[in-house]
C-alpha cells in the first residue's frame, strides 16, 4: 500500500497532496436531524469526508456519535437531511441500486429456515445469478472465509464467529467494490475477534475492497485502518481523521510496536478532545 | 472408545424408556378415571327410568339389577362407554361403507366439506394477510370486518348461507364449505398477519441492500419467516373447519355426514347415535390435525430441524 495522505477537505485541502486515486465516498456538509417526539436529534452534524477506492476506513467513537448513521446514509438506509453525499459519484439511491456494497450488520442476520450455503446464495438470487454460478461462488467464499465444509449445516449449528463469517462470505459473494461494516465483530468475545480481525486484514489486503468499518474498540481500529475517522455525540460529528501506515503485513503482534502504541495515543486524545470520556 | 460407546448406547435408551413411561402411563392412568366417571354417571342418570321399569316389573331387585339396567338401555339419557363402543364398531365395520348406516360413508361426507372448507379458509385467509401487511389501507379497513365475522354465532348465519345459497342453484358442498372456511380462515389471517411482519429489521434492511423487489422479500423472507406461525394457526383451523363442516349439515336437512346423523339421532331420541357421531367426529379432528402436523414435520426436516 502506498501511503495514504490525508484528505480530510475542508479543513485545508490546498496543503495536502492530490490523492489520485477515485473517491468512492463524499460527503460534503452532510447533516441528518431524527425528529423524535421531544425534540429533533442532531445525530449528523456538518460531516466532510472523502474515502478512496482501497481505504479501509474506521469510523470510531462513544455510542451515540453518528457512526452507524453514517453508515446507514451511505447505504440509503437512512437520509441525510441536508448536505449531499457521492457514493462512486452518483447518489447513495443509485449506489444501492446498482448493488454496489455489501453490508454486513452487528448480529449475523442469517436466515434460520436457510442452509449455509442458501444464505450465502440469497443475495446471488436475488440478483438472478444461474445456478451453477451460485454454487460456485457459494463455495468460493466460505472457503475465504474458512468454512469450506459447513454448506449444509444450518446457522443453529454455528458458534457467533463461524455465523459472522458466514455473513461477511454472503457480503463479499457479489463481489461489491465496497464493504460496510457495522461493529460486526462486536458481540464476539476477544480472541474470536483478534482471529478474524486478522483474517478481514488478509481479505482486504488480497482483494483491494474498500471497506467502511465502524467500531468503538480503538485496537480493532488501529490495527485494520489505513484511515480513522474519530467521531465524537451531542451532535454526531468529526473530530479528526488520522491516518495509518503501519506495514500491510502486520500481524497482532504489530499491537505492541511503538508506531502501533503512537496512533492509539492520537485516537486516545481526539476522543478526550470530543469529551467522549465525560 | 468403550465409554464412548456405552454412552452412545446408554443415552438413547434411558431416553425411550423415559418416552415411553411417560407417555403411556398417564394417558392410561386418565383414560381409566374418565371411563369410571362416565360409568358412574351413566348409572346416576339412567337410574330414574330404569327404577321406574323395575318397579312396574313387580320383582324384587337390587342394587346389581339397577347398575345392569342403567348400562344396557335401548335409549339411555347418557349411553355406558361399552355400548357406545360397540355401536361405533358396528356402524364402521359392521356395514358396507355405501350404506347410509356406514359412519365411514357419513365421516367422509363431513371430511370432503371440511377439506374443501379448509382449503377455501387458508386461501383467504393467506389473501387477506398479504393484503393487510402490504396495504395500509387495508390493514386499517379490513380488520374490523375479520374480528366482527367472528362474533356472529356461526349456528345463526350458517342457515341463512344455505338458503341464499340455495336460492342461487348452490346445494350440496359448496355451501357447506364455505360455512367451514367461514370459520376457518379466521386464525389463518391473524397467525399470517403476525407471521408476514415477523421479519426484524435488520433482516429487512439486508434484503433494501439487496435491492429486492417487493415480491422478492416477501417471497424470500416474509413468506419464509411465516411458516412458523402458519402451522399453530393451521391446526386451529383444520379442526375449525370440521366444525363449520358438521354445523352445515344440521341446517340443510343434509341427508348425509356426521351433522345430519347427529340430528337423526336426536329426532328418535337415538342417543347411542350420537355418541357414536361424536366420536367419530373427534377422531376425524384428531386425523386432521395430525396430517396437519406431519406437514409440519416434514417442512421442518427440510429446514433443518427448525421451523
Amino acid at each position: 500500500m502506498a501511503p495514504v495522505q490525508a484528505v480530510l477537505e475542508g479543513s485545508a485541502p490546498s496543503a495536502r497532496v492530490e490523492d489520485q486515486r477515485a473517491p468512492v465516498v463524499e460527503a460534503r456538509d452532510l447533516s441528518l436531524i431524527f425528529q423524535t417526539p421531544d425534540a429533533p436529534v442532531t445525530a449528523l452534524s456538518d460531516i466532510n469526508l472523502t474515502i478512496r477506492r482501497g481505504d479501509f476506513v474506521s469510523l470510531i467513537g462513544p455510542s451515540g456519535c453518528g457512526k452507524t448513521t453514517l453508515m446507514r446514509v451511505v447505504a440509503d438506509l437512512a437520509r441525510q437531511t441536508s448536505g449531499t453525499l457521492l457514493v462512486n459519484g452518483g447518489s447513495a439511491e443509485q449506489a444501492r441500486l446498482d448493488r454496489a456494497y455489501g453490508y454486513v450488520f452487528q448480529a449475523p442476520a442469517l436466515y434460520p429456515w436457510r442452509s449455509i450455503e442458501r444464505n450465502i446464495m440469497l443475495p446471488l438470487e436475488i440478483m438472478g445469478m444461474s445456478k451453477a454460478e451460485r454454487r460456485e461462488r457459494a463455495a468460493r467464499y466460505l472457503d475465504l472465509v474458512g468454512l469450506k465444509g459447513f454448506e449444509r449445516k444450518f446457522p443453529w449449528q454455528l458458534s457467533g464467529g463461524m455465523q459472522q463469517r458466514v455473513s461477511i462470505a454472503r457480503a463479499l459473494s457479489f463481489e461489491p467494490a465496497l464493504l460496510l461494516m457495522d461493529e460486526p465483530f462486536g458481540a464476539l468475545d476477544e480472541i474470536t475477534r483478534d482471529n478474524l480481525n486478522v483474517h478481514l486484514l488478509r481479505l482486504w489486503e488480497k482483494t483491494g475492497i474498500t471497506v467502511i468499518f465502524v467500531t468503538h474498540s480503538i485496537p480493532e481500529a488501529v490495527f485494520l485502518s489505513s484511515k480513522i475517522v474519530v467521531m465524537s455525540p451531542r451532535p454526531g460529528r468529526i473530530l479528526e481523521v488520522i491516518d495509518s501506515d503501519l506495514p500491510t503485513d502486520r500481524d497482532l503482534d504489530a499491537r505492541e510496536t511503538p508506531e502501533f502504541l503512537e496512533i492509539a495515543h492520537r485516537v486516545r486524545v481526539a476522543l478526550r478532545a470530543g469529551h467522549s470520556y465525560d | 472408545m468403550t465409554d464412548a460407546v456405552l454412552g452412545g448406547t446408554a443415552v438413547p435408551s434411558v431416553r425411550n424408556r423415559r418416552d415411553r413411561d411417560g407417555a403411556v402411563l398417564p394417558v392410561l392412568t386418565v383414560l381409566a378415571v374418565l371411563l369410571a366417571v362416565w360409568y358412574v354417571a351413566a348409572v346416576w342418570l339412567n337410574a330414574p327410568q330404569v327404577t321406574e321399569k323395575l318397579n312396574r316389573g313387580g320383582t324384587d331387585w337390587g342394587v346389581s339389577e339397577l347398575v345392569a339396567g342403567t348400562w344396557a338401555m335401548e335409549r339411555p339419557v347418557l349411553p355406558a362407554p361399552h355400548q357406545v363402543a360397540v355401536e361405533l364398531y358396528d356402524s364402521v365395520f359392521g356395514r358396507p361403507v355405501t350404506s347410509k348406516r356406514s359412519l365411514v360413508y357419513h365421516a367422509q361426507v363431513t371430511l370432503s366439506a371440511t377439506v374443501a372448507g379448509f382449503a377455501l379458509g387458508l386461501a383467504l385467509g393467506v389473501l387477506l394477510a398479504i393484503g393487510i401487511v402490504h396495504v395500509t389501507v387495508l390493514d386499517r379497513s379490513l380488520m374490523p370486518w375479520i374480528i366482527a365475522s367472528q362474533t356472529i354465532p356461526i349456528l345463526a348465519i350458517a342457515p341463512m348461507i344455505v338458503v341464499v345459497l340455495g336460492n342461487l342453484g348452490f346445494t350440496g358442498l359448496l355451501p357447506k364449505a364455505i360455512i367451514s372456511g367461514y370459520l376457518s380462515f379466521f386464525p389463518i389471517a391473524i397467525g399470517m398477519v403476525k407471521g408476514l411482519r415477523s421479519p426484524d429489521p435488520l433482516q429487512l434492511d439486508l434484503m433494501r441492500t439487496y435491492s429486492a423487489t417487493d415480491a422478492q422479500t416477501f417471497a424470500k423472507l416474509r413468506w419464509p419467516s411465516s411458516m412458523s406461525f402458519l402451522f399453530p394457526s393451521l391446526k386451529v383451523a383444520i379442526a375449525l373447519s370440521l366444525v363449520g363442516a358438521i354445523v352445515a349439515e344440521l341446517p340443510t336437512g343434509a341427508q348425509a355426514g356426521l351433522g345430519a346423523r347427529l340430528l337423526a339421532g336426536s329426532y328418535y331420541g337415538q342417543t347411542i347415535q350420537i355418541w357414536a357421531a361424536l366420536f367419530m367426529s373427534a377422531f376425524l379432528a384428531v386425523a386432521a390435525v395430525g396430517a396437519v402436523g406431519l406437514v409440519e414435520r416434514l417442512l421442518t426436516h427440510l429446514r433443518g430441524g427448525r421451523l
